[in-house]
């Protein structure tokens, strides 16, 4: 199929006409092509997630891989990178290529898994890295995410061994001996509600180790959602030394702070936890500055029963997908050149995704997204792709539609509706 | 009147009073030969306890029965509650049962807060996680109120692991609204992080426990966990007890009418010497008796009783 989108703006420039011909970008569209009046729409490339949890296997209730990659094609990705925290943790060859084949047939969006770092997520013993880089899930991103490598000096081994296959270490920052019992943000909240708080510094302590072992190794290290002011700052100067590490930032911590906790509604736990005004306000100039390089979901999705009951005993995470395209806006406005980079070209860069993050030029494959800035919308929960109903987002009014996807010239999306 | 009591928070001054004056109330009929109110004839008040605390369930029970409210203990032992029912399918239970009143403890902090939204009966917070114990702070202000005679302008003192401490919030928070000035004492590793910003901005801290004392109307012993030593909040309790409990030598250093409380069950020889617990400046044994006052008043007038 091939298709013609009329009077679409590309990364918000003036009205013009995009064909996609045979899976790529082309000059022109042949006679039969299907017409899509584009009048008012922007065109992304198609957005990449570093970060999402797809619980398959092991937590088939709270979301598999094809509701995942629904979802995630209705918030307009056409690839997203899976968290190695199922079960069984995706510490072997076998189970990254379960779920790239899982990923293949549901055929929504590219599934990139991630693959664990230590065996179990255990933190003791390096899990077979090589063969899940030589596997035909072809895994370059690895991460224990849900725990911390902690151990200092499997950290600096870990990062030491992937350089043989151009790998990354995805690290979530967290010093587990200062967040034992952690249910939130360590501060005037937390003392309020008795909840046992969760110290920025436990996060800023493990980015500033794991930069300087980067650097003294010489190898790339991937920091997952970074949530402090903190941090932002141990990055800056990480990155002026010439550090090779990137950094991502979530949705819900460009938006949303601690107070929300204070109903105890565990809708609003989250690891690392929702922090201060202030600590939005640096992450946002952060991502600006492009010291943080990349929006990425955490998409966590939970079952019912997980999050409907005490906020100690509950899981922490947020979905994210089909959200995080409007909250960007929301946040940042229509600065489509800083969107396109840091939720497309930038996360494929890092994940290693050559078919994604193109610039929608002539003969580059056709991963787009097609938006429509102008349309709101209200979350939700029901509504959502996703098998799980956690999203933090619910009865908020957004700006943005994702009109269309299109995955390698095939739409997974056209009028805001999944294709399949 | 409020509909639910989760959090001392929940009061404004005047509502506070109004429990404390019907709390008096509540003792003078309590004094005579009948003991039991017609007040809440019919009414139906759940005790759902998932903690062992038998004196703070005693007391809400003498309460409502003395009300003439039928009670129900629903307690985590020998119950569903132990086979691993959640919160929500209890609270759901309760109310098919009718529950007009649901008064809980419980280990996670927030547990009231969800419950509140899951029945349509009222919450009474009777302790939750390292959160909040209000009618604990009810019956301390209450006790406080009739030894002194007033609660505005007091100074207040609350002494040890405020970090952890229900009691303690919930009193900074109450006696703060009803014009106290309260300082909290302990050491650093025990006192929270922005504790006058996060409960009340006039609350004072102070680390050292001799120069708090002679200026002080009142002093709150918590109870300070061994275990705690483990976390290293404290290296022992040898050393903890010479630097926060309260010993004669101590006690001598406080003005005249000053009082010593201690919410219970006290570790006597670490935060309060036996001497000083069993002195007539100690108020421990009325907190007990004015427990079960406090708790009447607070269901009366929650459950609109007449
Ligand atoms: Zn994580």
């Amino acid at each position: 199929m091939a298709y013609l989108l009329k009077g679409v703006s590309i990364l918000g420039a003036a009205p013009t006409d995009l064909a996609i011909v045979d899976g790529v970008i082309s000059d022109k569209a042949p006679d039969d092509a299907q017409v899509i009046d584009a009048t008012g729409l922007v065109a992304l490339p198609g957005l990449v997630d570093v970060h999402t949890h797809l619980r398959e296997p092991g937590r088939e209730d709270a979301e598999t891989v094809e509701t995942g990659s629904r979802a995630a094609a209705l918030g307009g990705y056409t690839a997203v990178c899976s968290m190695a925290n199922t079960s069984p943790v995706a510490d072997t060859a076998g189970v990254v290529e379960q779920v790239w084949r899982l990923g293949r047939e549901a055929g929504l969006v590219d599934v990139q898994p991630i693959g664990a770092v230590t065996i179990g997520l255990a933190g003791k013993q390096l899990a077979e890295l090589g063969a899940m880089a030589d596997s035909a899930a072809n895994v370059r991103i690895f991460s224990d995410d849900g725990f911390c490598v902690a151990d200092p000096r499997l950290m600096r081994r870990a990062l030491e061994y992937v350089k043989a296959f151009d790998g990354v270490i995805a690290q979530h920052a967290e010093e587990p001996r200062l967040t034992e019992g952690a249910q939130m943000h360590e501060g005037e909240v937390s003392t309020r509600l008795g909840l046992t708080g969760w110290p920025a510094v436990a996060e800023e302590a493990i980015i500033a180790r794991d930069v300087l072992l980067a650097e003294h190794v010489g190898s790339r290290l991937h920091v997952c959602h970074v949530s402090t002011a903190g941090s932002v700052e141990v990055l800056r100067q990480a990155k002026a030394r010439g550090v090779r590490v990137t950094a991502e930032v979530t949705p819900h911590h460009l938006l949303l702070t601690d107070e929300l906790a204070a109903g105890y509604d565990p809708v609003f736990k989250v690891n690392p936890p929702l922090r201060t005004r202030n600590d939005v306000e640096a992450l946002r100039q952060a991502l600006l500055d492009g010291v943080i390089d990349v929006v990425a979901t955490d998409h966590a999705p939970h079952a019912v029963q997980d999050k409907e009951c005490e906020w100690s005993y509950a899981r922490p995470g947020m979905l994210g997908l089909e959200t995080a395209l409007p909250i960007v806006l929301s946040v940042f406005g229509e600065k489509w050149d800083l969107i396109a980079d840091r939720m497309s070209i930038a996360p494929a860069r890092i994940a290693g995704l050559t078919g994604h993050g193109g610039d929608l030029s002539a003969g580059t494959p056709a991963n787009i997204t097609l938006v429509d800035p102008s349309a709101r919308w209200v979350v939700d929960p029901a509504e959502l792709a996703s098998r799980s109903r956690n999203t933090p987002y619910a009865g908020m009014n957004l700006p943005g539609r994702i009109v269309a996807t299109f995955l390698r010239g095939e739409a997974t999306v056209l009028d805001g509706k999944a294709v399949k | 009147m409020i509909k639910h009591l989760r959090s001392a928070a929940d009061l404004d001054a005047a509502t506070a009073t109004l429990i404390l004056d019907t709390a008096a109330e509540m003792a003078a009929l309590s004094g005579r030969e009948v003991k039991k109110l017609p007040a809440l004839r019919g009414r139906t008040v759940v005790n759902l306890f998932y903690e062992d605390s038998t004196r703070t369930r005693i007391s809400f029970e003498a309460a409502a029965k003395r009300l003439s409210a039928d009670v129900i203990n629903f307690s985590a032992k020998g119950s569903s509650v132990s086979k691993g029912e959640s919160l929500k399918d209890t609270a759901l239970t309760l109310q098919a049962m009718g529950a007009d009143a649901v008064v809980i403890r419980h280990p996670a902090s927030g547990a009231p807060h969800r419950l509140a939204e899951w029945v349509d009966g009222s919450v009474v917070n009777a302790g939750d996680g390292t959160h909040e114990h209000p009618t604990q702070a009810l019956l301390d202000a209450y006790t406080m109120r009739s030894r002194l005679g007033r609660l505005d302008g007091l100074k207040v003192a609350i002494v040890g692991d405020v970090l952890h401490s229900r009691v303690a919030r919930s009193n900074v928070l109450l006696l703060t609204t009803l014009g106290a000035q309260v300082t909290v004492v302990g050491p650093p590793t025990l006192i929270p992080l922005d504790t006058a910003a996060a409960l009340a901005e006039k609350t004072q801290v102070s680390y050292d426990l001799d120069a708090v004392l002679p200026d002080s109307d009142v002093v709150m012993m918590l109870r300070v966990q061994t275990e705690r030593m483990q976390d290293s909040y404290f290296p022992s309790a040898r050393e903890y007890s010479r630097r926060y409990g309260l010993d004669m030598r101590r006690m001598r250093r406080l003005p005249e009418h000053a009082i010593v409380m201690h919410p219970g069950p006290m570790n006597r020889g670490m935060e309060i010497a036996p001497e000083v617990a069993d002195s007539p400046r100690s108020t421990i044994v009325e907190q007990v008796a004015n427990g079960v006052s406090v708790r009447m008043a607070v269901l009366y007038l929650l459950l609109g009783g007449k």
